[in-house]
């Protein structure tokens, strides 16, 4: 019944703030992430104690086999906790912003909110692709009504990428369900399918293309800085926080349970592709000069790693993406509530007009330092227990692989500390000066934010433990 | 007491937040007390469990506070090791570190109070990491704590975070540390593919247990090199020393810290502490002996032609890391330790003598523009001048006994590499003589100004020299060798530590007559290099001439860091432009915006057909009737 | 006479319409020409039936039926035609039929 409910609070406080005006859509935005929060919260307890008991099973459309099918596994609840998470941070941090047209923008985040846990959830799989839908299409508003000064081709170019991993996968889909015996959408009927081989082998493209794009993944990256740069930096925290995870979520729920011969045929190729994702992303971001293209290119880069831990698939590095998906989420929220922040101060995000804000805004950088840091995985906070475990199921699966990955980490290391010297380091100069400091909420917000990140990365063990049962279950049909 | 061996790191860590998150608030003696009492308390624990350590019978002693990754098979807890060798680098670390602390309260009291406060928070933390790095019972602990010195030396060295350069040279030392970090990790990772766990005990015993000659020993050489690589980075040996020199942005009392008693001496503990691993790979233990030494030759050579006080410190800085690499390359771990031990000691009474120098000329680096500073400095010319004959290896200070140790085991070794690292003990009384005598020597070529204001340090300064001074002399003790008709305390105290690789090391034994002999003859050769650099300079005068040749090659450091510019830093730096304006942009995005526009384009031309003339259309109608016509006649 | 030579001549009248169509710009003439094919068409329906009737085929009435349906069809397209020019004339004053590109662009 939770599960459920989680679906249904964003879903109806949505709609509700559509008919809303002035503070109001703040306000039940934030009473909704809220009562989501809460929610996620009772899942957590009650996945320990019968976790069966998340798995909720109505009729749908009969006609077609289609079930109204949820449930949570560890990593579901984890990627719920997420997006509980980050849509509470994305209100907290705009609270003090006006949007023009508020209820239609709540609205429009509350359902993509909805969409999302819906991907998550679901168990049947016309269910995941209609909630996929579902949590993209308010993105493609929110980007082209509130966007930046190029919004529409960025959107147009976001839309026409992401359209075409979603027809390719409902093809993918749809042949599976005709191959089905009993015509059922669910997730058991697909994973006992056992398809020849060659079968598995092109159905992977047309699955594995829909995720690699949501992910990105090189070389079917190029919507997502122009996205991220473009979109009101809200809706970025969201694509790149939680709606990027949906890749990695729907291939590991999905394509290596249902096509295992295929993904295994596959591997070595995808893998490629995703270290060669890192290198290449991670040396644009040493050149860039946009702060919010820099971070979305870090970004390409972790997700490479992230896809190619999947695929080397052993217990490790499982572990490793799953924990990485949620600290991967909560440290790029950070630095974008901060780029956030430093924007709607200056507007700017040339890196090369800032400098210095570290005299000005002494809290906002040491947040900053300490995200950014988590970023790059050092010990101690929270993303370096994912990256640790992922290389070293990398490093299991080939050495020269992961050493050409772990080129990354120095790289990392390079253009982060490049940004911190150009945004809060060095002399300050007359537009940096009139940097304030943090407001309260943002303040909350920050040290939500750091707390997460420093509890995690001490104590990952709970996190670990939660997500153990998923990876035993991928672990056992490849 | 070792149960409560958490306190160590804890209580620097508990330092860190109160003056980290106090900063506004508190005064600075406040700032000063809290920072340096951390530090001290944390001293008298470890003085404590060191007590305990080496008492006969003692065994090492593993405390678990919780689990920290546990995955499967791998179980990663967060757990101390009380051992003698993490006793005696704790020592170390709480006591040089405490003197500097206690320096700094006065050497930085020019800041700002939140100035002053951020320092003792990063100087708190720098600590921390460095306790934990000694202290983890297994390589994912002490990979925290290396990381974590790390990023402090990038917190501190880039301090004054207002000036580029300073932020250049701290970033400089965070990357070219995650190179060498990158290798360590790599190291890790092997051990858990090769013995599904990176916990010590584990790690030696299984090791040990292949002995010599294994299947595995090029397992065994691919780990310990990765290791090693790591070792290269934060203990600044060729190829990864240039951050080290560059780390000189920092504030003095952080160079000492970070030179002395923290950070470069890791990669010695990693080492030490790897004995088994090292011995088994006798082909790595070689090439360890050979970048070592290369490192002591090179660095040597540089300092001879430095004028920036603090650079010919940080350059015989890595000349000695040199030196301790080559005594665990040659096997002689023990040598090693009581080196780094000697060496924390009169380096950092080295560093914070020039300190002391820089302080009083105003800000004055250039050694070219101080001399005669001995009649202004009583202490500071007293207690450098001890530093600068420990470091030279003058029989009765503790250098004396550490380096001969190291030569000596050379010798037994290799007799080529006892020749070259004798030449490096050499350059090093020349060079450090030669800082001596231009500094404290002669008449004072800096302004009047300057002259005016040349005055000797506050107290709280000037104990902590006094204090090193005298470890300085005395530490080399500890471990007075056997020629000398007593027990080397050091080696038999460390001995349990390095017990694991004794079976599988090559046992070299010396004559006691070769013994005299070699310490007879780098004593000499010493005396007569101090001298040599004693007519050189100490009537040296600034003539202000542009240096030619060698020695413009070494003051520009053999042009290192130019070719790591030209041959790392620039390809890179356009690889990444290429990446981003032709791969990105005309590649990727093209083919992209190109299937897009190609529709568009493709519309426009189906457009042309629909242009409105009836005719036209019925005309079409016409031949598509008579096309299906065909078709179905040819059907 | 062999039921070829109303072929042809069926043949002939169908392409005469063709080309009408095609060729002229005279809607009334367009239409006059549609009317001359389905005529064409009419005569070579009533030429078949003769045929199969001298083959003493029983059904051979049934082709004549579509004839008439086809008349009556055509004369009710010719009433809506005849009233739609009318329209375009009362509109435009002509009945070229390349003056009406009105929905282009």
């Amino acid at each position: 019944m939770l599960t459920v409910l989680l679906i249904l609070i964003p879903l109806v406080t949505g709609l509700l703030a559509f008919g809303l005006k002035g503070s109001g859509p703040k306000v039940l935005g934030l009473i909704s992430s809220l009562a989501s929060l809460a929610v996620v919260a009772g899942a957590l307890f009650q996945f320990r104690a019968a976790p069966e008991t998340l798995h909720v099973t109505a009729s749908w459309i009969p006609q077609l086999g289609a079930q109204f099918n949820v449930g949570l596994d560890g990593m579901g609840v984890m990627l719920c906790l997420l997006t509980a998470i980050a849509f509470l941070l994305v209100f907290i941090t705009i609270y003090n912003r006006n949007y023009e047209n508020p209820g239609s923008f709540y609205g429009l985040m509350l359902l993509t909110q909805a969409g999302l846990v819906g991907v998550f959830t679901a168990y049947d799989a016309l269910l995941f692709y209609v909630f996929w839908e579902l949590a993209l299409i308010p993105v493609y508003f929110l980007c082209s009504m509130w966007g930046g000064e190029k919004r529409v081709p960025v959107t147009f170019k976001f839309f026409v990428y992401t359209f075409t991993g979603s027809l390719l996968m409902l093809v993918g889909i749809i042949y599976l369900y005709l191959q089905s015996p009993d015509r059922s959408f669910s997730y058991t009927t697909f994973t006992n399918l056992n398809l020849p081989v060659q079968e598995q082998s092109w159905l992977f493209w047309l699955l594995f293309v829909a995720f690699a794009i949501k992910m990105p993944i090189f070389p079917f990256h190029t919507w997502q800085p122009d996205t991220y740069e473009q979109s009101p930096t809200p809706v970025t925290m969201i694509l790149s926080g939680v709606m990027v995870k949906m890749g990695l979520f729907g291939v590991i729920r999905w394509l290596l349970p249902v096509l295992p011969q295929g993904a295994f045929m596959w591997a070595d190729v995808v893998m490629v592709l995703a270290v060669t994702g890192i290198i290449y992303a991670s040396c644009i971001a040493i050149v860039q000069q946009d702060f919010k293209r820099l971070i979305a290119y870090s970004s390409i880069a972790h997700i490479g790693l992230m896809c190619a831990a999947i695929f080397a698939n052993n217990e490790q590095s499982l572990q490793g993406i799953q924990i990485q998906m949620f600290n991967h989420g909560i440290n790029i929220i950070g630095l974008w509530i901060v780029v956030e922040i430093i924007q709607s101060r200056l507007q700017v995000k040339n890196m090369d007009q800032l400098g210095g804000i570290a005299q000005y805004a002494p809290r906002m950088s040491i947040f900053l330092v300490i995200i950014a840091l988590a970023n790059i995985a050092l010990p101690l906070t929270n993303g370096f227990v994912g990256e640790f475990l992922m290389f070293s199921g990398l490093f299991q699966y080939n050495i020269w692989l992961m050493a050409v990955a772990g080129l990354g980490i120095i790289l990392a290391a390079v253009y982060t500390l490049n940004m911190l010297q150009k945004v809060i380091f060095g002399e300050g100069n007359a537009l940096t000066a009139t940097t304030t400091d943090l407001q309260n909420s943002e303040l909350l917000a920050l040290s939500l934010v750091v707390i997460v990140i420093l509890v995690l990365g001490v104590y990952p063990k709970p996190m670990l433990d939660l997500v153990g049962s998923t990876t035993e279950i991928v672990n056992k049909v490849f | 007491m070792i149960n409560l061996v958490w306190l160590v790191p804890v209580l620097p860590l508990l330092g860190f937040l109160i003056n980290g998150l106090g900063r506004r608030y508190l005064s600075k003696s406040q700032v000063g007390i809290v920072g340096s009492g951390v530090i001290l308390a944390a001293f008298a624990v470890s003085v404590m469990i060191f007590l305990e350590v080496r008492q006969p019978g003692f065994s090492t002693q593993v405390v678990t506070l919780f689990d920290f990754i546990s995955v499967g098979s791998l179980h990663i807890p967060f757990a101390f090791q009380v051992d003698q060798l993490s006793a005696l680098f704790l020592l170390i670390i709480t006591g040089v570190g405490s003197l500097i602390h206690i320096y700094s309260t006065s050497y930085m009291h020019d800041e700002s109070n939140e100035g002053f406060a951020r320092y003792f928070a990063y100087l708190n933390l720098f600590v921390f990491s460095m306790l934990l790095l000694v202290l983890g019972a297994n390589y994912v602990l002490m990979f925290i704590g290396w990381e974590g010195v790390g990023l402090c030396s990038y917190l501190l060295i880039g301090f004054w975070f207002k000036n580029t350069s300073f932020n250049k040279a701290a970033k400089k030392a965070f990357v070219m540390n995650r190179i060498g970090d990158l290798g360590f990790l790599m190291g890790i990772f092997g051990m858990v593919v090769m013995f599904k766990s990176v916990t010590f005990s584990e790690v030696f015993s299984k090791t040990a247990g292949l002995g010599a000659h294994s299947n595995y020993s090029v397992q065994i050489a691919i780990i310990a090199t990765l290791l090693f690589i790591g070792a290269m980075g934060k203990s600044a040996q060729i190829p990864l020393y240039t951050w080290l020199p560059d780390a000189m942005a920092g504030p003095t009392p952080v160079s000492a810290l970070i030179h002395a008693a923290t950070m470069v001496t890791a990669g010695i503990y990693m080492v030490a502490r790897s004995n088994v691993l090292y011995t088994l790979a006798p082909q790595i233990q070689t090439v360890v002996a050979v970048i070592g030494l290369a490192t002591a030759l090179l660095a040597a050579f540089i300092a001879l032609a430095q004028n920036d006080i603090k650079k010919v410190l940080a350059y015989s800085t890595v000349s000695q890391l040199g030196y301790m690499f080559l005594a665990l390359g040659v096997g002689a771990y023990t040598a090693a330790v009581f080196h780094v031990m000697t060496h924390a000691f009169f380096k950092a009474l080295l560093f914070l003598g020039s300190g002391s120098v820089i302080h009083a000329m105003g800000g004055e680096q250039d050694i070219r523009k101080m001399g005669g500073l001995k009649k202004f400095m009583p202490v500071t010319n007293w207690t450098f001048l001890v530093g600068c004959l420990a470091i030279s290896g003058i029989p009765g200070f503790s250098g004396f006994f550490s380096k001969d140790e190291i030569l000596a085991h050379t010798f037994a070794d290799n007799k080529i590499m006892y020749i070259l690292a004798l030449a490096g003990a050499l350059m090093t009384a020349f060079y450090m003589f030669r800082l001596y005598y231009i500094t404290f020597c002669g008449s004072f070529r800096g302004t009047h100004e300057q002259e005016h204001h040349l005055h000797e340090s506050p107290a709280a300064v000037t104990i902590p020299l006094v204090i090193l001074a005298v470890l300085s002399i005395v530490g080399g003790y500890v471990g007075l060798p056997e020629v000398f008709g007593v027990k080397h305390w050091l080696a038999e105290y460390l001995s349990p530590i390095f017990a694991p690789s004794a079976p599988f090391a090559e046992a070299h034994h010396l004559e006691h007559s070769m013994e005299w002999l070699l310490m007879g003859i780098s004593s000499i050769l010493v005396i007569v290099f101090i001298f040599l650099a004693r007519s050189k300079y100490i009537r040296y005068e600034n003539t202000g001439r542009e240096a030619t040749g060698l020695t413009k090659v070494l003051e520009n450091k053999w042009y290192v860091d130019e070719l790591y510019d030209a041959v790392i830093v620039k390809p890179l730096g356009m690889l990444s432009r290429f990446f981003r304006d032709g791969l990105e942009k005309a590649g990727i995005d093209r083919l992209v915006n190109g299937v897009g526009r190609g529709v568009t384009w493709g519309s426009q031309q189906a457009r042309r057909l629909q242009n409105g003339q009836v005719g036209f259309y019925v005309f079409a109608m016409v031949i598509g009737i008579i096309v299906l016509f065909v078709i179905g006649l040819l059907l | 006479m062999p039921v070829q030579y109303y072929i042809f001549l069926s043949i002939a009248l169908f392409c005469i319409g063709v080309m009408g169509v095609l060729m002229r710009r005279n809607a009334i003439i367009i239409f006059m020409c549609i009317e001359l094919m389905l005529n064409a068409v009419n005569l070579l329906l009533v030429a078949f039936s003769k045929m199969w009737a001298d083959a003493g085929r029983a059904d051979a009435a049934a082709a004549q039926i579509f004839v008439f349906f086809i008349m009556v069809v055509a004369a009710a397209e010719v009433a809506v035609g005849l009233a739609v020019i009318v329209m375009v004339y009362r509109n435009t004053h002509s009945v070229d039929i390349n003056n009406l590109n009105r929905l282009k662009n």
